[in-house]
């Protein structure tokens, strides 16, 4: 790590330790802390095992003690989102963990081959299931009952095909504050009540927020949010608390199948890439890793995911990008308009005849 | 051709429904001239809800804060410089006009604080990287000057330090006036961010029509000629800049011109220019002045308001963060492709 200049990179405009953008090897460091700080952690999210259950949603609840509100930030109010199973709607201020779930459809031809029902000898993989003798029988045994094995398979929506020609399937992915490296709500925050921890997450000081809100729209995310009645903004603190006693975050020690990972950042991203390698060998080829590029917008995200769909879909930023990366041209733009009043100011008065 | 995401696409929702009635709707109802100037963008999104959220700061107290910074810093420079060329009427309402809004729009921002009586915790820190907390230390000092510089020019007392007030507030009235526009361009609000090489120059010449109106309207016309001059040049430069922000951006040039905020931006065009004509043809008149100075004071007023409905529009649409993103991407992939190299750094 280069040593730590005092000089704001802000106004020059250059900025080659990377401080306002791109890959940061040691964010703790540029933070400020001395060498011997612990490692950074993070949370690897593979969302190709997340079942929905919600428990991480309910573990962050319960040791945060943050107070109910519906999928609009509505306080002390059950709401029903009806969009779907999802009824926490969004991150904010009192959801730190958030389940989103999608159901998706596609049709079975295209672009991927069909897939026969087992002892199906069929030597056209294209063709429709209702063709033939063989598939006549089984719309014939539909038919007759639903309540056979292979009728109630059809309702089943994670297995079930609806009709011949469609597929059913069900995503679900646990989002989280991404603890970036460069955090927009942490460039922003002009109390310091925003800092970086020394495991490299991102935390708000509640005793500092003086609730500006400047945080709120300068998170790519959409993550950190004000809470209503309070004034003051929250979001997820990977636990601080738990972290400094050595103990995993809330959302991970309830996550019953492994979704929600936490560890040192550097060992999740190896177990994130052999993950993506084991799922691309079996054929899964939507799968992709979304905040494990350290090129990105942010630096590199502190908990980043393993996606089987576009980001987009599952209300992520496809390219987010810290707001403060512009900063240099910003300033530069507004000095040049302060100069422009000034110069503007000093020809009227020349300009103007005296009075008299 | 592989579509993305294998073929996969949402079961059913909402959104989609809304977007394709959008889409009929532009098809159908528009007359024969008229042309969108973006084409209906194809985008996924979750349940069409918001990516980004956006921003929690209240209207009227913000827009309302803009405007008073922009009238007091434009005016305080202003005043500085009539004292100097010996203008006693113009410098005293220009000093009046600089302290009262510079007061009131403290008034505001405090007000508009989550936690409002926490407002001095603004001065903790100082950071280059928050736009909020250098306009903090801009605020604070003008604020103070201004502020003392108008109430002893009501009072009558102590000529000296009314100069030294007066210069100490023309000193940060200029960053006072533009800094507002890196606030909020320095957000992930698509319509606010693309626009951030402008929204200095939209606010700081905004301010210079409304500081350059307001003096106009309440100084004797043979003493207001610098007030004329700067109005009318500040309504020029807003009137061009904003051109660019309404029509060059792409699709996040959009919100500008649609529902509530195009309605006020039309109208502060209209207010703006109207007031910049009737200053060069009645300006000298002191009907003419009042009129034109209302004028340009209404439209700068309008803009603050305009501009920021405009970001919240397209901070509550995901449409104006995904559709630029993902250009962005297929942009890259392109340069990619061509270059044949590894990936490259997103560049500007």
């Amino acid at each position: 790590m280069t040593s730590i200049s005092s000089a704001s990179p802000a106004f020059t405009g250059r900025d080659p330790e990377n401080r306002l953008y791109g890959p940061l090897p040691d964010v703790q460091g540029e933070a400020g802390y001395d060498a011997d700080h612990p490692a950074r952690v993070g949370f690897f999210t593979d969302t190709s095992v997340c079942i929905g259950c919600k428990a991480c949603e309910v573990a962050c609840k319960e040791w945060n003690t943050l107070p109910m509100d519906d999928a609009h930030g509505t306080r002390d109010v059950i709401g029903l989102s009806g969009m779907s199973y999802d009824n926490t709607g969004q991150l904010g201020a009192n959801s730190w963990r958030h389940v989103a779930f999608i159901e998706q459809s596609r049709t079975v031809d295209l672009p991927m081959p069909t897939f026969g029902r087992p002892g199906d000898a069929r030597q056209d993989s294209g063709r429709s299931v209702t063709d033939g003798p063989n598939d006549e029988s089984l719309a014939t045994a539909q038919q007759s009952s639903v309540l056979n094995a292979e009728g109630l398979s059809e309702f089943d929506p994670q297995t079930g095909q609806s009709g011949a020609d469609k597929q059913i399937r069900w995503l679900m992915s646990s989002d989280v504050c991404k603890h970036c490296t460069h955090a927009g709500c942490l460039d922003v925050c002009p109390t310091g009540a925003l800092f970086r921890t020394e495991f490299g997450t991102v935390v708000v000081q509640g005793d500092i927020c003086n609730g500006c809100g400047y945080c709120v729209p300068s998170c790519p995310y959409g993550v950190i949010e004000q809470r209503k009645g309070d004034g003051r903004v929250f979001k997820c603190t990977m636990c601080y608390d738990r972290l400094t006693d050595g103990l995993q975050p809330a959302c991970a020690t309830a996550c019953p199948t492994q979704s929600i990972q936490f560890g040192n950042l550097d060992e999740l991203q190896a177990r994130a890439d052999a993950r993506l390698a084991t799922l691309q060998e079996q054929g899964v080829e939507t799968a992709r890793l979304y905040g494990r590029d350290e090129d990105d917008g942010v630096g590199g995200a502190g908990a980043f995911f393993l996606l089987l769909d576009e980001p987009e879909v599952y209300g992520l930023p496809p390219d987010p990008v810290v707001t403060t990366r512009d900063l240099p041209a910003m300033w530069k733009s507004a000095a040049a308009a302060a100069a422009m009043i000034v110069g503007v100011a000093v020809s009227a008065v020349l300009g103007s005849r005296k009075p008299r | 051709m592989t579509a993305p995401g294998a073929g996969w696409r949402r079961a059913d929702g909402p959104s989609a429904q809304r977007r394709e009635k959008r889409r009929r709707r532009r098809g159908d109802g528009r007359p024969g001239g008229e042309v969108a100037m973006v084409e209906e963008a194809e985008f996924t999104s979750y349940y069409g809800r918001p990516i980004i959220k956006p921003p929690v700061w209240k209207t009227p107290d913000v827009p309302l804060y803009l405007f008073l910074g922009g009238a007091a810093g434009s005016s305080s420079i202003l005043g500085a410089l009539a004292d100097l060329t010996d203008r006693p009427a113009l410098t005293r309402n220009a000093r009046l006009v600089s302290g009262g809004a510079a007061v009131a729009s403290v008034v505001f921002l405090i007000h508009d604080l989550g936690r409002p009586e926490r407002f001095l915790h603004m001065l903790r820190v100082i950071k280059p990287t928050s736009p909020l907390s250098i306009g903090s230390y801009i605020l604070a000092p003008f604020s103070a000057a201004a502020g003392a510089t108008a109430a002893v020019e009501a009072l009558g007392w102590f000529p000296r330090l009314k100069r030294f007030g007066g210069a100490v507030a023309a000193l940060f009235g200029g960053p006072l006036a533009t800094y507002t526009g890196v606030l909020f361009s320095n957000t992930a609000v698509p319509s606010w961010h693309a626009a951030h090489r402008e929204l200095p120059f939209v606010f700081g010449a905004s301010g210079m029509a409304a500081g350059g109106g307001l003096t106009m309207a309440l100084t004797p016309v043979e003493e207001a000629g610098p007030s004329r001059k700067m109005a009318v040049a500040g309504a020029v430069i807003e009137l061009a800049t904003m051109r660019r922000v309404e029509n060059d951006l792409g699709i996040v040039s959009e919100p500008y011109h649609e529902g509530k905020a195009g309605t006020l931006l039309r109208a502060a065009r209209s207010c703006t220019a109207a007031g910049a004509a009737l200053t060069v043809v009645a300006g000298r008149r002191r009907a003419g002045a009042v009129v034109a100075g209302a004028l340009l004071a209404a439209g700068s007023l309008l803009t603050r308001f305009g501009v920021f409905e405009a970001g919240m529009a397209s901070a509550r649409d995901p449409k104006y963060t995904v559709v630029p993103q993902r250009e962005r991407l297929a942009a890259r992939e392109n340069g990619q492709v061509a270059q044949n190299g590894h990936a490259p750094t997103i560049t500007r």
